[in-house]
C-alpha cells in the first residue's frame, strides 16, 4: 500500500546500557493515555520496579516564540492562550501584564479584579481537568464524569463571555476584549454552588477510598530541597510543605487584597499533590466570591491610544482615529525598548514571560519559563524506585501539560 | 439527514439478481456494525484534547454512536483519532501508529492544526497530518465545539456505511 | 523590604567585576562568563537564592558579542528575584553549567543549546529536547527562517 520508508527515531535515548543483570528497557511512548499525549519514558525496569528514567519530551514543540517573533504584540495574544491550555485566561493575562509594564500602562480597576476573578477561574478548570485525568487513570471513572461535567458549565459560561470554550483571546494589551455580559455574575454563583454538590460527591467517592489511598499515600515522594533544586513551584512544591504562592509572596492583579489561605501538604506524595488541588479549587472559589461582591464599575480598557483601538464611531469619522486604527493593525502597538520578566502563579507553578523589546510593533523575543518544562526535568526523582503502574499516578499528579512544556 | 441520494450510473451489464442482492445486503449490514462500533485510537497531543475529554463525558456522550471506548494499541483500533497538533518531530510516530492499525482503519483529523496546520506556520509543526497519512474526514475548529465533532462522526458513519465490504467477492 | 536585600546585593557584588543594576523589581547583574560560577554560588549560599528559574539567550544578530545569556534566579526567603546577563560571541558561545548546582539546570540548558546553540562547559547531556536528532541549525536564531521544515517523514504531497 506505501512504499517502504524508514521511520528515523527522533530522540536518542540516554539508558544505552543496563544498570543491573537482567533489567528490561521499555519504552512509554509519545502516544500513550497515561503520559498525556506527548512525553515519552524510557524505563528501565527491574520487574516491575523502575530503576532509571529518561524523559523525552519536545513532541509538542511548536515554535510559539519562533511564531512571537513574527507577530505583531497584539497577534501573538491567541497563541498565548495555547500554552497552558487547560487554564489558557492566565497565560494571555501574564503575557499582557508584561507587555503593560514595559509600556507603563496600569489597567482599570474593573478590569484588574475582572483579570483576578478569571485567573482563579482558569485555575478551577485546570485543576479540574488536572484531577479528573488522573483519577480516570486510576479508574474512577465516576469522578471523571462529574468533574468534566461541572468544567462543561464553566466553559459554557467563558463561552458566553469570550465566543470559545477552550482557547479564548480574551485579553488585550491595557485591558480585556470585552465586558461581562449580563446575568454573567448571576451564572457564576449558580455553578459555584453546583462544583461544591460536584466535589463534595468526588469527595465522598475519593478522599478515604482505599485503593485511593494505597495507590497515591507514599507514591511519587519528593523532599523540599530536592523540589528546591530541581526548580519545582506551584503545587507540587507546596505539596512537599512550603507554603511559597507567588499570589501571596509578591502579589500582583488584586490577590493583595483578598483573603485566602494556601494549602500546603506533608510529604510530597500523589496524595498530597491531589488534595493540594481540591483544596486549591475551594480557595478559588472563595476568592471568586470575594471578588463577586468586590467588582467595581467602570471601563474595562486603560484610555491609551498606544494600545487600545478607538471607538469604531471615531474610526470612521476622524481621521486621526483612523490613523490610530490603522497603525494598531499594521503595524501593532509600539512598546518601548527594553526587557522584563514578570511571573505569575499558574496553576502548575510560576509562570514566567521573558520580553525583550527593541521598540515597534513586534517583539524582539518572547520566552515563557514554563513551570511544565522545569517539572519535566526532575520528575525522574519521583519515578525512579517505585512501581511501574506507579508512573501512570505520579505523571498525572505533575499535571504536565504539552503546550506549555513544549512551546 | 445528512445522507444525499447515491447517483445512478446506469452501467451495462446483465440485470442485477439474486447474488447482487446478497451482496449489496450485505454491505449495508457489515457498514452498520462498523459503523455503530468504532473503536478510536485517541492519538491526543494539545489543546483539542480538552474537547476530546469533553465529547466523551456526558453532556455530549460519543457512547451514544458506539465510539466511546477507547482501544490505546493500534493493533485493536480502527478509528484514528489526531487530536491536536502533530509536530515534526511526531510525525514518525504517528506514521508508524497508522500503518500499524490493520484494515479497515479511518483516519479523523480532529482539529485545524491536524487538518492544515492551524496557525502554526513554521519548522516544528506539520502543515496537516494529510502530508504524511491518509485522511478520511477533516474536522476544523480551534478547538472545534463538541457538537461539530459529533457531526463529524455522523458524517464518517455515513462513509462507513456506504462503503463497500469485502468480505465475500463473487469469486468467493 | 526588596530594597533592603537589594542594597546587600549592591555591595556584595561591587567587588566582582560585574555592572548591577534594578529593572523592574528584578536585580540585574551583568558578568563576564567566567565569574558565573562564583557569583551563583554566592547568591545561592549567602542570598538564599534557592530556585533556578530559567535560562535563556537573546539574539542580537549585529552586535560582535552576538548572543545575551540571560538566567533568573528567585529566592523563596527573600521573595525577590535576580536576572544575570552574559555576552557571549557567536564562534565562541560557551557558558559555565549550573548543574552541580541546581537540577533544574540540566533540561533548560538543553533547550537553550537547542534553540540558540548556546554550550554549556560542563554539561555532556546537550542532547536536542525540543527538536529531534538530526535537526541542524538553531531556530531561534534570527537567521534561522521561520518555515524552514526539517521533516523526518516524507510528504505524500
Amino acid at each position: 500500500m506505501t512504499d517502504a520508508i524508514t521511520i528515523p527515531n527522533p530522540v536518542r535515548s540516554a539508558l544505552t546500557s543496563h544498570e543491573r543483570e537482567g533489567s528490561v528497557i521499555v519504552n512509554l511512548g509519545p502516544s500513550h493515555p497515561a503520559t498525556h499525549g506527548t512525553v515519552q519514558i524510557i524505563a528501565e525496569l527491574d520487574g516491575e520496579r523502575v530503576l532509571r528514567t529518561d524523559v523525552h519530551c519536545g513532541y509538542l514543540h511548536r515554535g510559539f516564540e519562533k511564531e512571537c517573533e513574527d507577530h505583531t504584540w497584539h497577534n501573538l495574544i491567541p497563541y498565548c492562550d495555547r500554552l497552558n491550555y487547560c487554564s489558557a485566561l492566565i497565560n494571555g493575562f501574564a503575557y499582557c501584564d508584561a507587555v503593560e509594564q514595559l509600556m507603563d500602562i496600569e489597567i482599570t480597576a474593573r478590569c484588574k479584579y475582572l483579570r483576578t476573578l478569571l485567573s482563579e477561574y482558569s485555575r478551577l478548570t485546570d485543576h479540574l481537568t488536572c484531577v479528573a485525568a488522573s483519577l480516570m487513570e486510576l479508574g474512577a471513572m465516576t469522578a471523571f464524569l462529574y468533574l468534566v461535567m461541572i468544567r462543561d458549565y464553566m466553559y459554557e459560561h467563558l463561552a458566553a463571555l469570550t465566543g470559545a470554550r477552550v482557547t479564548y483571546s480574551y485579553s488585550r494589551i491595557g485591558g480585556l476584549a470585552e465586558d461581562l455580559p449580563a446575568g454573567w455574575l448571576t451564572r457564576l454563583a449558580e455553578i459555584l454552588t453546583e462544583y461544591e454538590d460536584f466535589i463534595g460527591r468526588v469527595h465522598g467517592l475519593i478522599d478515604r477510598n482505599r485503593i485511593f489511598i494505597d495507590r497515591m499515600r507514599n507514591v511519587g515522594v519528593i523532599s523540599t530541597a530536592d523540589a528546591l533544586s530541581w526548580g519545582f513551584t506551584g503545587p507540587i512544591l507546596r505539596s512537599t510543605g512550603v507554603p511559597r504562592d507567588l499570589r501571596k509572596d509578591t502579589p500582583y492583579l488584586a490577590y493583595g487584597e483578598l483573603d485566602f489561605q494556601v494549602p500546603v501538604g506533608i510529604k510530597g506524595d500523589n496524595y498530597d499533590r491531589y488534595f493540594v488541588r481540591m483544596r486549591e479549587m475551594d480557595e478559588s472559589v472563595h476568592m471568586i466570591r470575594q471578588l463577586m461582591d468586590m467588582l467595581p464599575d467602570g471601563p474595562i480598557n486603560v484610555d491609551d491610544r498606544r494600545c487600545i483601538f478607538p471607538p469604531k464611531t471615531l474610526v470612521y469619522t476622524e481621521i486621526e482615529s483612523l490613523i490610530n486604527h490603522f497603525k494598531l493593525v499594521m503595524e501593532g502597538p509600539s512598546v518601548p525598548p527594553g526587557d522584563i520578566y514578570t511571573a505569575h502563579e499558574a496553576p502548575n507553578g510560576e509562570l514566567g514571560f521573558y520580553i525583550v523589546s527593541v521598540g515597534g510593533g513586534v517583539p524582539h523575543k518572547v520566552h515563557v519559563r514554563s513551570p511544565s518544562f522545569v517539572h519535566m526535568g526532575g520528575v525522574h526523582l519521583m519515578l525512579n524506585g517505585y512501581q511501574l503502574a506507579d508512573v501512570v499516578t505520579t505523571f498525572g499528579s505533575v499535571n504536565m501539560i504539552g503546550g506549555e512544556c513544549d512551546r | 439527514m445528512y445522507g444525499k441520494p447515491l447517483p445512478v450510473v446506469s452501467v451495462s451489464r446483465e440485470p442485477a439478481g439474486t447474488f447482487e442482492f446478497i451482496t449489496t445486503k450485505k454491505d449495508e449490514l457489515v457498514g452498520w456494525a462498523r459503523k455503530f462500533s468504532l473503536f478510536p485510537y485517541p492519538f491526543v497531543t494539545a489543546c483539542c484534547a480538552m474537547e476530546f475529554m469533553a465529547v466523551s463525558a456526558s453532556a455530549y456522550d460519543t457512547d451514544r454512536f458506539g465510539a466511546a471506548l477507547p482501544r490505546f494499541s493500534p493493533r485493536q483500533a480502527d478509528l484514528l483519532m489526531i487530536v491536536g497538533t502533530v509536530t515534526q518531530k511526531q510525525a514518525p510516530i504517528l506514521r508508524k501508529v497508522y500503518e500499524q492499525m490493520c484494515e479497515p482503519k479511518w483516519v479523523m483529523a480532529f482539529g485545524v492544526c491536524a487538518t492544515s496546520g492551524g496557525f502554526y506556520q513554521n519548522y516544528a509543526s506539520l502543515p496537516g497530518i494529510d502530508k504524511i497519512i491518509p485522511v478520511d474526514i477533516y474536522i476544523p475548529g480551534c478547538p472545534p465545539r463538541p457538537e461539530m465533532v459529533i457531526d463529524g462522526i455522523m458524517k464518517l458513519q455515513e462513509i462507513i456505511a456506504q462503503g463497500k465490504h469485502l468480505i465475500l467477492n463473487d469469486k468467493f | 523590604m526588596s530594597a533592603q536585600i537589594f542594597s546587600e546585593l549592591r555591595d556584595a557584588f561591587s567587588d566582582v567585576d560585574a555592572a548591577v543594576s534594578e529593572s523592574r523589581g528584578v536585580f540585574v547583574i551583568a558578568l563576564q562568563p567566567s565569574h558565573l560560577i562564583t557569583a551563583v554560588e554566592r547568591l545561592k549560599s549567602t542570598f538564599a537564592f534557592d530556585i533556578f528559574l530559567d535560562v535563556t539567550a537573546v539574539d542580537w544578530p549585529d552586535r560582535p558579542l552576538r548572543f545575551d545569556v540571560v538566567q533568573h534566579f528567585y529566592s523563596t526567603v527573600h521573595k525577590v528575584r535576580v536576572r544575570i546577563r552574559m555576552c557571549v560571541p557567536e564562534a565562541a558561545p560557551t557558558v559555565p553549567t549550573l548543574r552541580p548546582l541546581y537540577g533544574s539546570a540540566g533540561y533548560m540548558e538543553r533547550e537553550c543549546h537547542d534553540m540558540y546553540g548556546i554550550t554549556f562547559e560542563g554539561n555532556d547531556d546537550l542532547r536536542p529536547i525540543l527538536l529531534y536528532e538530526g535537526f541542524e541549525g538553531h531556530p531561534l536564531r534570527k537567521d534561522y527562517p521561520k518555515q524552514l521544515e526539517q521533516p523526518l517523514v516524507p510528504y505524500r504531497f
